[in-house]
């Protein structure tokens, strides 16, 4: 588990200090794949830096598996750090060493027999999907193929936390989608806990279970993926989840009013909701705008409505009545 | 002039000191260059190693008033000019090889003059190293000694050694500029035939020669860096 307790760090520049990260606390749990997202500026590097000690907090505490990372000794950290390993946006190998040796070096470094750590390294090779790479440079492989290679690399001293550092941020969309699916089968498979550090919601719904939003170095809002998505309060999280402005989406048309119906994970939309309404009701909305995802089974997301406001008080009860659910009228829209 | 440079008398003086005295002295000019070059290496890059990682952003930061007294000497030992240097070095000279004429001799002045060089040069060298490649390293736990052996050092290898090529025909430079105040090889030919005896061609048969050995040691050096970086896809 790990445990980060009012966290702060400020860096002294020439104009002063800058507050990079505020008074946060978050709590990971074990076998967890969470996200830390935010635009550019809000910490988040930061932040993961601080889980290692890449970046000494200047006030709080990291706690790893009850260990306090900012009171190890550097050669205690050393050692710990074995078992939180990371990876990178620009992947960060070791240019001058073939793929094979790159896996060999955290091994290597931890002093493991050389005819060992080349055995292991050729089983993670194996697991990445590149056992034919073994011997090529960095320079020869593509973006996806380096990030698999540093994963392999990540995974050699059996860690027990695997920080993802904007780990698919350089990448197109479908390498993006199956380094995620690695990262995911590595969490299943081996148990890892992972921490997602994106600015992509898109890479959070894929695969995150738990998600931090980070604003200007402070925890705005966090909780289970699913929640946050279908319901954002933060300023943030709401642009975030609505890149293109939430109000610019639901203006509604006049001598309507609008609803904002929220999806929170119900088999409910399985069965139309709003032509049942139309059905049942005879109730004519007008689908405004929509963000629905279906994550696994259920579905996720905002719908705004506009309904004819004669029919408002009707519509607003037959959907309070509609399990899995949410809604609330959305006023001043202009 | 030219008439003079070429005449029978010249050129049957020149093929005479080809025959005699050059075999000699591009052996000479060979050995106090690589041997110095390899001496100042010995000692030079510790000290680039050093001033990049005992920077105060570096992996092992050092007290700051020892990292402004090493700039401070490297920059001394540098802004002497070698000749003066040469005779600055007496002493020394005849306190380590016994004499203050020869080759080997020689051999003290070059390493004082190249140390420095070669220390700012593995300096730039090891500045050039990707620092995201050493925070991964760091991320793995990595000791400091380890990152200057395993990561700054091998990572920076194509650059070393363009840069010790470039150190080595400098070097062999120096060399020849030792001929003034008695040193061996190509560069004493030169300057005891055509300066002191006006045997031009005899002059300007060495300087022939020391061209070609820095265009030999500049093709070796391109070469093995070229073929030693594996960022470039072959």
């Amino acid at each position: 588990m790990i445990e980060i307790k009012n966290l702060s760090k400020t860096f002294k520049t020439a104009d002063g200090t800058v507050e990079a990260l505020n008074n946060i606390n978050l709590t990971i749990g074990d076998g967890e794949i969470y996200g830390i997202i935010g635009m550019s500026g809000a910490g988040k590097s930061t932040l993961v830096r601080c889980i290692n000690m890449l970046e000494r907090p200047t006030a709080g505490q990291v706690i790893i598996d009850g260990k306090d990372m900012a009171s190890l000794s550097s050669k205690k950290l050393r050692e710990e750090r074995r078992s939180i390993t990371m990876i990178f946006q620009q992947f960060n190998l070791l240019m001058q060493r073939n793929c094979l040796k790159n896996i060999c070096f955290p091994m290597e470094l931890s002093g493991m027999k050389k005819s060992e750590a080349k055995k292991r390294a050729m089983e993670l090779l194996e697991i990445v999907g590149l056992p034919d790479k073994a011997l090529a440079y960095p320079a020869q492989l593509s973006g996806g193929q380096q990030q698999r290679v540093a994963i392999a690399r990540a995974l050699a001293t059996d860690p027990k936390v695997l920080l993802c550092d904007e780990a698919t941020s350089a990448l197109d969309p479908n390498t993006t989608h199956s380094i995620l699916q690695l990262i995911k089968d590595i969490n299943k498979k081996m148990g890892i806990t992972v921490v997602v550090i994106t600015h992509q919601m898109s890479v959070v719904e894929e695969i995150c279970s738990s998600v931090a939003i980070l604003d200007g170095g402070k925890v705005v809002e966090e909780g289970k993926v699913a929640e946050i998505f279908a319901n954002p309060k933060s300023d943030a999280a709401k642009k975030l989840v609505y890149p293109g402005g939430e109000e610019e989406t639901v203006k509604g048309n006049i001598g309507e009013r609008v609803i904002r119906i929220v999806f929170n994970g119900s088999d409910n939309t399985e069965t139309p909701l709003i032509a049942r309404m139309a059905a049942n009701e005879g109730i004519m909305a007008n689908i405004l705008a929509a963000t629905t995802k279906t994550l696994g089974t259920h579905a996720f997301g905002t719908m705004f409505v506009g309904v004819p406001e004669n029919q408002f008080e009707k519509a607003f009860s037959y959907l309070q009545s509609c399990e899995g659910i949410s809604v609330e009228e959305v006023e001043d829209l202009g | 002039m030219g008439e003079k440079i070429f005449s029978q008398e010249a050129i049957e003086f020149a093929l005479n000191v080809a025959k005699t005295e050059i075999p000699l002295a591009i052996w000479e000019t060979f050995y106090v260059t690589v041997l110095s070059t390899a001496l100042a290496v010995v000692l030079g890059l510790p000290l680039g190693v050093l001033l990049v990682v005992g920077d105060k952003n570096g992996i092992l930061p050092l007290p700051k008033w020892f990292m402004s007294l090493l700039n401070v000497v490297i920059n001394l030992l540098r802004s002497i000019p070698f000749l003066i240097l040469m005779i600055m070095v007496f002493p020394l000279s005849r306190l380590i090889v016994g004499t203050t004429v020869g080759t080997n001799a020689l051999i003290v002045p070059l390493v004082i003059a190249a140390f420095p060089f070669i220390a700012r040069l593995v300096e730039g060298s090891l500045r050039e190293v990707n620092p995201n490649i050493i925070e991964a390293a760091q991320s793995m736990g990595a000791t400091p000694f380890q990152i200057i052996c395993k990561v700054m050092i091998p990572e920076s290898v194509p650059s070393l050694i363009s840069n010790l090529t470039i150190a080595i025909t400098t070097i062999l430079g120096y060399g020849a500029m030792s001929g003034i105040i008695g040193g061996g090889g190509l560069g004493k030919i030169a300057i005891n035939y055509g300066y002191y005896r006006y045997k031009y061609l005899t002059m300007v048969v060495a300087v022939i020669l020391l061209v070609i050995m820095v265009q030999i040691f500049q093709s070796i050096g391109t070469r093995i860096a070229t073929k030693s970086d594996r960022r470039l896809k072959k």
